[in-house]
């Protein structure tokens, strides 16, 4: 597949920048004039890696998050989410239904559920001490 | 956030979007409403609310959690369609009455 566009982001791991993260996707995906359930299903999932990346990649500290998005020619978004945290030690149980660190935190455990039933495809790619990116695809567009 | 209380129901209507950034102000100001004497059963008015992700679904099962231990609820009601897919995914309708 073709990319007929592509953007990056790169901003701090600051609470503040949740919403401006999801709008600023959804506002790129809109150039291929989605329906207004998808972008909020592609702003609800971006917020959810987001938040990930900001209260478990970094959790006490700050770091950088890098996003990027690609619409290809085949109506697809791609949506990748970056940390260089601490990562993740067992991916298959971070993506079980209700499982969280951070109980305490009243954390509902469900941002990877989330980011899987509202993305079409949705892949996790970890390693300790070095990060987590978050790969997500949507489409946009019927073929 | 408005609020208003008949008897031992707090009816409070969250606005805008409530995330992980959110959460903690809604929360904190949710706990002083469910905390005062005779209060037993909270309703979140959801019509003035935009977006919210699991981080809500958190805050929402907190104040439940708090609430059933002293016999009470929690209720919500005029969702958009985007809170309710979250609401929904996450089972909240098992526990949650929706009005």
């Amino acid at each position: 597949m073709e990319i007929i566009n592509q953007m990056e982001l790169r901003f701090l791991s600051l609470p503040e920048n949740e919403a401006f993260a999801r709008v600023a996707v959804s506002a790129f995906a809109v150039q291929l004039n989605p329906t207004l359930d998808v972008l909020a299903d592609i702003k609800t999932a971006v917020s959810e890696a987001v938040t990930n990346a900001i209260v478990h990649g970094y959790e006490n500290e700050t770091g950088m998050i890098a996003i990027t998005s690609a619409l290809l020619d085949d109506g697809m978004l791609e949506v990748s989410v970056s940390d260089t945290g601490k990562g993740i030690d067992d991916i298959a149980r971070a993506m079980q239904p209700f499982f969280t660190t951070q109980p305490e935190k009243e954390r509902s455990g469900m941002g990877f559920s989330v980011m899987q039933t509202f993305m079409d495809h949705v892949t996790v790619e970890s390693a300790p001490g070095r990060g987590t990116t978050v790969r997500m695809k949507k489409r946009l567009q019927e073929k | 956030m408005e609020h208003e209380r008949k008897n031992d129901t707090v009816t409070a209507r969250i606005t805008g979007e409530l995330d992980h950034c959110s959460a903690q102000t809604i929360r904190r100001e949710l706990d002083m409403m469910i905390t005062e004497p005779g209060v037993r059963n909270l309703v979140l008015d959801l019509k003035d609310m935009t977006f919210m992700d699991s981080s809500g679904i958190g805050v929402i099962l907190g104040r439940y959690r708090q609430l059933r231990d002293r016999g009470g609820s929690v209720a919500v009601k005029n969702m958009n369609p985007q809170v309710e897919r979250v609401f929904t995914l996450s089972g909240m309708r098992q526990v949650i009455k929706t009005m």
